[in-house]
C-alpha cells in the first residue's frame, strides 16, 4: 500500500435520517472475541445467570432513563432478556460442557436467524435487537463491562450497523452515523429521524481510519471522506440554509397550508413502500396523492399475491387515519420493468405496453391488486388511480375489471366501489379530459413533459425541454385544471414538479390546488405555497 | 392424546389483529405481561390447529412473526381460563392500546 495524502472520496448510500454533519469518522471495534477459559457446568450457568442479570439491571437504568419510543424499544429488550426461554438453549449446552458465552452465542445465533430470515422488514431488523441483547450479555460475561467508546462531538460514527441500546446509550446532538449495512426500517432508523440524527446506511465495505475529516450527508444520502476545500464550502453553505430553514419549517410543516391571500392548497405525499411512513406524522400532509404500487413488485421472484398487497394498502391507509389515498394500479414498463410481467425486448418501452396497458393485457395480474384495493378500501378512503391512460374506453375496461374484482369477493366487497380516477400523463388525456367517465385526475408531470415534449426523462442535455414551465406544458395542465373544474373533480398533481418550489409558483399560478410531493419536501413547499399569491407572484 | 371430555376443559377463541404493524415488539410485549397476570396455561396459534406456542413467552410470541392482518387463536386451561382469554382479546381489540397491570404505557 503506497497511501499518499488522503484523497477525497464520496461514497453513495441510503439517506435514513436528514441532517447534514461535517465531522471526523469514529469507528467503533467489534466486540471482543476473545473466549474465556470453561468452568464447571454449575459455575458456567452461574456465570451466564450473573450476566444475564447484569444486562436486565442496566438495561432497567436505561429505559428509567428514557421516553417514548426509546422505552419502549428498551422495555422490549427487558422482556426478551427476562423471558426464561431465550436461554433456554445455552443452559443445555452449558450442562453438556460449553463454556457459558461460547453457549450464549449459539443459542443467540439461532434467535438472530430466525428473524433475519423474516420476509417482513419490520421483523428483519428486530435480528438487531438480538444482536444487541447478545452482545450486552457477552460483555457482561466477558467482564468488558460498558466500556462502549463515546463518540465526542463532531464524531460520525461508521460502522456495519449500529444496535439501538448502543444508539441509545449517548447523546447524539451534533454527531452523525454511517452504517456499511443497516435497515431504514429498523429501530435505529426511526430513533435517528424521531432525534434529527444524521444517518446514512448501506454505504458497502467503505473503510476509513478513525479521525479522517468526513462529511455526512443525510439528505442525499452520501459519505465524503477528505473532503477537499470546495467540497467543505459547498456543505458549509448548505449547513447554513438548512440551519435557518429547518427553524422556519418547523412552525409550519405541520399545519394546514394555504396561498398568501388565503386560499387553500392541499399537500399531499407521494410513496412507494408503507415503511417510508413510519416515523413520519401525519398532519404534515392532507393525504396520500400517488401510491407507487409497483414497488411493491420489485426485486422479487414472484408477483405479490393479495394478501401481501393488501396487508401492505391497509397499512398506508391506517397510517392515513382517514385521509384520502390515491393508489396508483401497477405502473410497469417503460423504466420499470418487472421480470415475468414486462415485454421483454420493446423497441421503445416508454411507448410500448406499459401502466394501464399492460394490465388490460393481463387481466389475471391485475385482478390480484383490484381485489386487494377494494378489501383495503374498507380500511379508509381509498381512490384507485390508472396509469398511462390515452382514451375513455381503457377506463371504462378497468370499470367492468373492478365491478368483477368486487362481484368475486362477493361479501367481502365494499358496498361502494372506491373513486376511480386516472393519471394525466399522455398529452391525448389532457386535451380530452371531458370525455372520460372519473371521480378524479392527477397530473403525473414527468411523463406528461416527456411524452409532451419528445424529450426522454434520461436523455441527457435535454434539460431545458424537461421543465414543468416549458409553456405546452403549462398550457395542457392549465386546460386540465380548467376541465376538472367543469366536470365537477378533484384534480391533484404528483410528479416531481408537486415538490420543487421553483414549479409551484407556475402550477399555483395555472390554478392547481392539489400538489403531491415526496415527504422531505412538504416543508419546504408549504413555505413557498404560503409565500405565493395570485396577484404577485412572491412577497418578502 | 384425548380430545373428548376433559375434566380440565381446554377453551379457544380467535380474534383478528388488525393492529397496524402485527405482532410487533410493543403489542407482543403487553399481550406477555397481560398473559402472565393468569394462572391458566395460555397458548397462542396462528391457526385453529396450532402449532401453540406458550403465551407468557415473548421469545415465542415475536418468533410467531404475526403481520398485521392476522387471525390470532388462543388456546386456555385452569381456573381463571375463560377470563384471560376474554381479557387477551380485550386487548388486541383495543389494538393494544390498554395499560397491562397499571404501569404506565
Amino acid at each position: 500500500m503506497t497511501d499518499s495524502a488522503p484523497k477525497e472520496h464520496c461514497v453513495r448510500g441510503e439517506a435514513a435520517s436528514p441532517g447534514l454533519l461535517a465531522g471526523r469518522i469514529v469507528s467503533h471495534q467489534a466486540a471482543a472475541a476473545e473466549s474465556r477459559d470453561a468452568g464447571s457446568p454449575s459455575e458456567e450457568a452461574a456465570a451466564l445467570e450473573a450476566a444475564i442479570a447484569a444486562a436486565i439491571t442496566a438495561l432497567g437504568l436505561m429505559v428509567e432513563a428514557s421516553e417514548g419510543e426509546a422505552a419502549e424499544i428498551l422495555g422490549f429488550q427487558v422482556a426478551m432478556l427476562e423471558d426464561p426461554t431465550l436461554a433456554e438453549e445455552a443452559y443445555a449446552a452449558i450442562a453438556e460442557g460449553r463454556a457459558a458465552d461460547q453457549a450464549w452465542q449459539d443459542a443467540m445465533a439461532e434467535q438472530i436467524a430466525v428473524f433475519a430470515a423474516a420476509d417482513d422488514s419490520y421483523f428483519q431488523a428486530r435480528s438487531s435487537d438480538l444482536e444487541d441483547l447478545r452482545d450486552r450479555v457477552l460483555r457482561a460475561l466477558q467482564g468488558a463491562g460498558e466500556e462502549q467508546q463515546a463518540v465526542p462531538r463532531g464524531g460520525i460514527l461508521l460502522v456495519d450497523d449500529i444496535a439501538p441500546s448502543t444508539f441509545l446509550a449517548q447523546d447524539w446532538a451534533e454527531r452523525g452515523i454511517a452504517l456499511r449495512a443497516g435497515s431504514a426500517s429498523s429501530h435505529v432508523a426511526m430513533l435517528a429521524r424521531a432525534r434529527g440524527v444524521p444517518l446514512v446506511l448501506g454505504l458497502g465495505a467503505v473503510q476509513a481510519d478513525a479521525g479522517t475529516a468526513a462529511l455526512l450527508d443525510g439528505e442525499a444520502g452520501a459519505l465524503t471522506l477528505a473532503p477537499g476545500p470546495e467540497a467543505r464550502a459547498v456543505f458549509q453553505t448548505r449547513q447554513r440554509a438548512r440551519a435557518e430553514e429547518t427553524l422556519a419549517l418547523a412552525r409550519i410543516i405541520d399545519k394546514p397550508v394555504a396561498t398568501a391571500e388565503g386560499d387553500a392548497v392541499a399537500v399531499l405525499l407521494n410513496v412507494a413502500l408503507p415503511e417510508e411512513l413510519e416515523g413520519l406524522d401525519p398532519a404534515i400532509c392532507d393525504g396520500i396523492g400517488l401510491v407507487r404500487s409497483e414497488f411493491l413488485f420489485y426485486g422479487r421472484d414472484s408477483l405479490p399475491d393479495e394478501e401481501e398487497q393488501f396487508a401492505a394498502y391497509a397499512k398506508i391507509l391506517r397510517w392515513a387515519a382517514g385521509r384520502p389515498v390515491i393508489f396508483r394500479t401497477l405502473d410497469a414498463g417503460g423504466d420499470k420493468p418487472i421480470a415475468g410481467l414486462t415485454e421483454p425486448d420493446e423497441g421503445n418501452p416508454f411507448l410500448g405496453r406499459r401502466g394501464l396497458r399492460l394490465c388490460l393485457a393481463r387481466p389475471e395480474v391485475f385482478k390480484v391488486q383490484l381485489r386487494a384495493l377494494l378489501r383495503a378500501s374498507a380500511l379508509g378512503p381509498a381512490k384507485i388511480m390508472l396509469p398511462m391512460v390515452a382514451l375513455a374506453e381503457e377506463v371504462e375496461q378497468a370499470r367492468a375489471l373492478l365491478q368483477a374484482a368486487a362481484e368475486s369477493l362477493g361479501a367481502a366487497a365494499p358496498a361502494d366501489l372506491p373513486a376511480l380516477g386516472i393519471m394525466i400523463e399522455i398529452p391525448a388525456a389532457a386535451l380530452t379530459l371531458e370525455r372520460f367517465a372519473i371521480d378524479f385526475a392527477s397530473i403525473g408531470s414527468n411523463d406528461l413533459i416527456q411524452y409532451t415534449m419528445a424529450a426522454a426523462r434520461d436523455g441527457s442535455g435535454l434539460g431545458y425541454l424537461q421543465r414543468v414551465q416549458a409553456p405546452a406544458v403549462l398550457q395542457l395542465i392549465a386546460e386540465s385544471v380548467a376541465a376538472a373544474e367543469r366536470m365537477g373533480i378533484e384534480i391533484s398533481l404528483c410528479g416531481d414538479a408537486g415538490g420543487d418550489p421553483e414549479a409551484i409558483s407556475a402550477l399555483l399560478g395555472v390554478g392547481l390546488r392539489r400538489l403531491s410531493m415526496a415527504p422531505p419536501a412538504v416543508g419546504r413547499a408549504k413555505a413557498r405555497i404560503a409565500s405565493w399569491s395570485e396577484s404577485g407572484g412572491h412577497g418578502g | 392424546m384425548d380430545h373428548q371430555e376433559q375434566s380440565n376443559a381446554t377453551l379457544t377463541t380467535s380474534v383478528f389483529m388488525t393492529h397496524d404493524v402485527g405482532l410487533h415488539a410493543r403489542p407482543s410485549v403487553k399481550l406477555t405481561q397481560l398473559a402472565k397476570t393468569f394462572a391458566a396455561r395460555l397458548e397462542l396459534g396462528l391457526s385453529p390447529e396450532g402449532p401453540w406456542i406458550d403465551a407468557k413467552s415473548i421469545v415465542k410470541v415475536m418468533r410467531t412473526k404475526a403481520p398485521k392482518d392476522t387471525t390470532l387463536y388462543f388456546r386456555a386451561e385452569g381456573a381463571d381460563a375463560e377470563a384471560a382469554l376474554a381479557a387477551l382479546v380485550a386487548l388486541v381489540e383495543g389494538d393494544f392500546q390498554a395499560d397491562v397491570g397499571g404501569e404506565a404505557a
